[in-house]
């Protein structure tokens, strides 16, 4: 029973000080090897939320958190495929229609979604016109969120049963994860716009975008996205609002099997030409990635890791891996941030998309440290891009063995937001994001920073509290 | 002219406010200053000394509260600014001391796999919350918060144990870990004598001692003071005993508490009489023959602990008692100037267990002692503020620690309480424990200095003479250095005794020839 006192009494004291700071300094005038931390109370004045928080540090927890971050330490993504969404997604009906963020009916939903919902109901010809369209999506169209499906979808995130979808899997877990292809910036489905040249576009990107990298990739084989996006990070991206670099070095793996395919040059070109002039087609790769990543901690009993974030322009929501298949949702918040010429934060619509999930598995704006070009959005200095990084390892659990961050010594991305440690430090995870226009179908209007309402992490602590084996 | 700032989440820890307030107060034109964090505890002080204001209302214990009264309106903004920049010098400094700003356990952990103590010394309602982290990652604890409710006492020491781990506390004050005093403790050398101690005066007294008596400690675990009780069953002292036990540097082993609960003395003196190595118990007001029962060595003082210890270890006589001829000439000096209706011992203590030590003895020889933390509870001073005949005090207790510095740190209400005393023409001796060692004022005798020299000389003003009695706990090895500590007390015309327990010998001799 005493061994690890005995064991004490033979080391070499080192010290944690907590509190008052005079304590820290009479150790540090005898040598004493000692830590002082700079302790602040919870912020949180909510008496259920601080008896949950002191529920919930028990071995079990811990545990449960390092098994979680375990998972997200060995996940592997490779690209593997494209497929048809009903042909390779289990459960989509013809009549399904799937959005970013936690589950929303339609009379909620935003304007960029209601026009992203108008337009896949129009591209799947489901409705002659748009009032026809409307009629059917207040009655007939089942709404999931991607999350539901194992996809995930940036901004309105709406993912129809004719699109073509990028298919990725965690090798280490076996799972699979789902993303529609980036369209481009401007007037686009994700961000409500749902135009002829909407549709135009969705057509092309089905009918000759798709096969040929479908076909290309077979050629090629698989792409390990884990190289790519730890390579890209090296390079000046963080992965969620910065993909330049993801997106040329996808281009550079894929192009020479783009150009074996059986399709015409100018067919070939056009696809080259379609990846080179979008530096968010990585996104689109990214986010299945980081999915494929954090889905295998879904429903690890006890564990306070968060496995979801994830917005709908309505709700912004958070699922934990510790309560698998709940969401705690809150109003979703405004976006701080530049905002393009002839827009203002009027024009802007609340926090959307499903992107968010590259920040839950430690990239993105966990990463900003990263990628100093990008600060420009929130006005800052390349220090603030480093500050963002620094603040995210003090309500995460460990460091990633893969994503590095060169400016920060090759230190590994912050990885595995622990909900207690939210609530404790009371800061929130910070996330890079494009800002859509709230009417649908005008497209991005700037981008900056945005963090999560701290209320998603206080219900989750108290559920997990109430839910947790003591 | 009354001004509160409210700055809205700045959280600073009680003791830099402390400090600040304090100097705030000696600026020019200043009434009064407030510097704290917006507890309900520090709202209701504010409210009480007329500092009123609806915004109070909404500041939670994260926001930061500068009440200034000042004498004129140029003075609030001139203080204000003076308290703005003292707060931000802090600021400034704790940023430049560490490359980056450590806010969590778990995250000093992480920087610093290899701890393996904690100190924990967070308000009280948050302690349990720290600690609980803290033994999570198997770290050994020392908890020195109050205000830790028992069933989270109980819930920490069960799990501890369960663990295998040291938690020390809640209200630990005293520990010595490797060498190494933790909070409250003295510069005491390496030695056989282990001590498993639940008052924290009464550790540092004994471990003192110790020192003095040419032995010294392997370890000084500390248990805070309800380990003992009912519910904790003294889990513990338990683990403690189990530990020194099997230590190989511990020789002897000393327990010190006050009396325990009935069922737990038994748990603890089995337990004890079962251990391979000579125990030396001391239940400060305890029966001695219950303790020699179970063929265990009792001890009646804190002197007589450290002594018997060291008589085991060192295999030598030891003792602190003056010569009775020398105990009676100081008498005879003390006393000769007194006047007849001087009578009443009068004792301020910053140590709790000092402070017992002190009634115990002199109810012994005199009856009735008051105190606002009495024997016996007939004993209880109507107004702790106002002493009555035979009073001893223990001013480290809650009611004057409320929104201050221990005494042991701050002298202030100490240095005001003499005064008053000092107003008392039937005074005849003050009696007071000077603690120093780490944690400790740094220069305690000397921050009593001019007000023992003031107190006398009421009495002289009226033809009387007070008797200052003193003694130092701690050692020469201490910052504060105990023989400087003596001549600077000897210098104001204190009589200096080598323990709490020989001090309280000479009073009771001196009051003794009073009768």
């Amino acid at each position: 029973m005493s061994k690890n006192v005995i064991d004490l009494f033979s080391q070499e004291l080192s010290v944690i000080n907590v509190g008052i700071e005079s304590f820290h300094k009479d150790l540090i005038s005898q040598n004493v090897h000692s830590l002082h931390v700079y302790w602040k109370p919870p912020a949180t004045n909510n008496k259920d939320v601080i008896s949950a928080l002191k529920s919930l540090y028990t071995d079990d927890v811990e545990e449960a958190n390092r098994k979680v971050v375990e998972i997200i330490s060995n996940g592997h993504p490779k690209l593997i495929g494209l497929g048809i969404a009903k042909d390779v997604i289990p459960g989509l009906t013809e009549k399904t229609i799937l959005h970013a963020g936690p589950p929303v009916t339609w009379d909620r939903m935003c304007g960029p979604m209601r026009g992203a919902v108008l337009g896949g109901i129009l591209y799947e010809g489901l409705a002659k016109d748009v009032n026809d369209a409307e009629k059917l999506a207040s009655s007939k169209i089942d709404f999931h969120p991607c999350h539901h499906f194992h996809a995930v979808g940036p901004m309105a995130g709406i993912l129809t049963p004719s699109m073509p979808v990028w298919i990725v899997k965690n090798e280490t877990y076996g799972n699979l994860a789902y993303a529609t292809m980036n369209e481009g910036l401007g007037k686009v489905l994700r961000f409500g716009a749902f135009g002829p040249e909407v549709i135009v576009r969705l057509n092309w990107m089905q009918d000759e975008l798709y096969p040929i990298l479908k076909q290309s990739l077979e050629l090629k084989g698989s792409i390990d996205l884990r190289v790519l996006i730890a390579q890209a990070l090296q390079m000046g991206d963080e992965c969620h609002n910065r993909n330049k670099a993801l997106t040329s070095l996808f281009y550079r793996e894929l192009a020479p099997a783009i150009v074996k395919t059986d399709f015409s040059n100018e067919q070939k070109a056009k696809v080259l030409e379609f990846i080179n002039s979008n530096d968010h087609f990585g996104l689109n790769l990214s986010m299945p990635a980081a999915k494929s990543i954090m889905e295998p901690t879904e429903g690890i009993d006890n564990s306070t890791i968060v496995s979801t974030m994830a917005r709908n322009g309505t709700d912004f929501g958070i699922r934990v891996a510790g309560l698998k298949g709940q969401w705690f949702t809150a109003a979703s918040p405004k976006v701080k941030g530049l905002y393009f010429p002839g827009y203002s934060e009027n024009d802007a619509a609340l926090d959307l998309g499903d992107s968010v999930i590259t920040e839950t598995s430690g990239i993105g704006g966990f990463a900003m440290a990263a990628a100093p070009a990008i600060v420009g959005f929130v006005g800052g200095k390349p220090s603030d891009a480093i500050n963002y990084t620094e603040k995210m390892y003090h309500i995460t659990m460990v460091e990633s063995r893969f994503f590095q961050i060169p400016a920060l010594g090759f230190r590994g991305t912050p990885t595995g937001i622990d909900v207690r440690k939210v609530i404790e430090t009371g800061i929130l995870p910070i996330i890079n994001t494009g800002i859509a226009h709230k009417d649908a179908g005008v497209g991005q209007v700037g981008a900056g920073l945005v963090s999560p309402p701290m209320e998603c992490f206080e219900k989750a602590l108290v559920s997990l509290s109430k839910e947790c084996k003591m | 002219m009354d001004k509160i700032i409210i700055r809205k989440n700045t959280y600073y820890d009680s003791v830099s406010l402390m400090t600040i307030s304090e100097k705030a107060k000696l600026l020019s034109n200043v009434t009064d200053v407030v510097v704290s964090m917006g507890t309900e505890t520090n709202k209701e002080l504010l409210r009480d000394i007329n500092f009123n204001d609806e915004r109070l209302n909404d500041v939670g214990p994260n926001d930061l509260i500068i009440a200034i009264r000042t004498e004129d309106e140029k003075s609030i903004e001139e203080t204000s600014k003076k308290i703005e920049n003292m707060l931000t010098e802090k600021e400034i400094k704790s940023e430049a001391g560490e490359d980056i700003k450590v806010t969590s356990i778990q995250y000093a952990i992480k920087q610093n796999p290899d701890s393996n103590l904690v100190i924990i010394s967070v308000p009280g309602e948050y302690a349990y919350l720290e600690t609980k982290k803290a033994l999570v990652a198997g770290k050994h604890v020392t908890l020195f918060s109050d205000n830790v409710t028992i069933d989270e006492e109980n819930d920490l020491k069960e799990y501890a144990v369960s663990k295998g781990l040291l938690m020390m506390g809640p209200d630990c004050g005293t520990a010595i870990i490797n060498n190494v005093p933790l909070a409250f403790a003295n510069a005491i050398p390496r030695g056989p004598i282990g001590i498993v101690g639940a008052s924290g005066t009464g550790s540092q007294e004994v471990s003192s001692l110790i020192a003095r008596a040419g032995s010294g400690i392997s370890q000084l675990i500390g248990t805070g003071g309800r380990d003992l009780s009912e519910k904790i069953g003294g889990k513990m002292m338990l683990l403690g005993i189990e530990a020194l036990e099997n230590d190989p540097d511990t020789k002897i082993i000393v327990l010190i508490s006050k009396p325990p609960a009935a069922s737990v003395m038994e748990k603890i003196l089995v337990r004890a009489s079962k251990c391979s190595k000579p125990v030396v118990v001391h239940f400060i007001g305890g029966d001695k023959s219950v303790v020699e029962k179970y063929k265990l060595t009792a001890a009646k003082s804190l002197e007589e602990t450290a002594v018997k210890a060291v008589e085991f270890a060192e295999q030598k006589k030891v003792s602190f008692t003056i010569d009775e001829s020398e105990l009676e000439k100081i008498a005879n000096s003390e006393t000769s100037r007194m006047s007849k209706n001087q009578k009443y011992i009068r004792g301020l203590y910053s140590g709790g267990t000092l402070c017992d030590e002190s009634m115990l003895f002199l109810q012994k020889s005199f009856g009735r002692i008051f105190s606002n933390t009495p024997l016996d509870k007939n004993c209880k001073l109507n107004d702790n503020r106002v002493s009555e005949k035979d009073t001893i005090i223990d001013l480290g207790d809650d009611e004057f620690t409320k929104g201050k510095a221990h005494p042991m740190i701050d002298p202030s209400y100490r240095r005001l309480r003499l005064m008053i005393e000092s107003k008392d023409t039937e005074v005849s001796i003050v009696l007071l424990d000077i603690v120093i060692g780490y944690g400790s004022h740094p220069d305690p005798a000397g921050s009593m200095l001019e007000t023992v020299v003031t107190a006398k000389k009421e009495f002289e003003k009226r033809g009387q003479y007070l008797s200052v009695i003193a003694s130092v706990c701690g050692t020469e090895a201490d910052p504060q250095v105990l023989s400087k500590q003596e001549a600077k007390l000897r210098e104001a015309g204190v009589v200096c005794m080598p323990s709490n327990f020989q001090a309280v010998m000479l009073a009771e001799k001196i009051k003794g020839m009073l009768l």
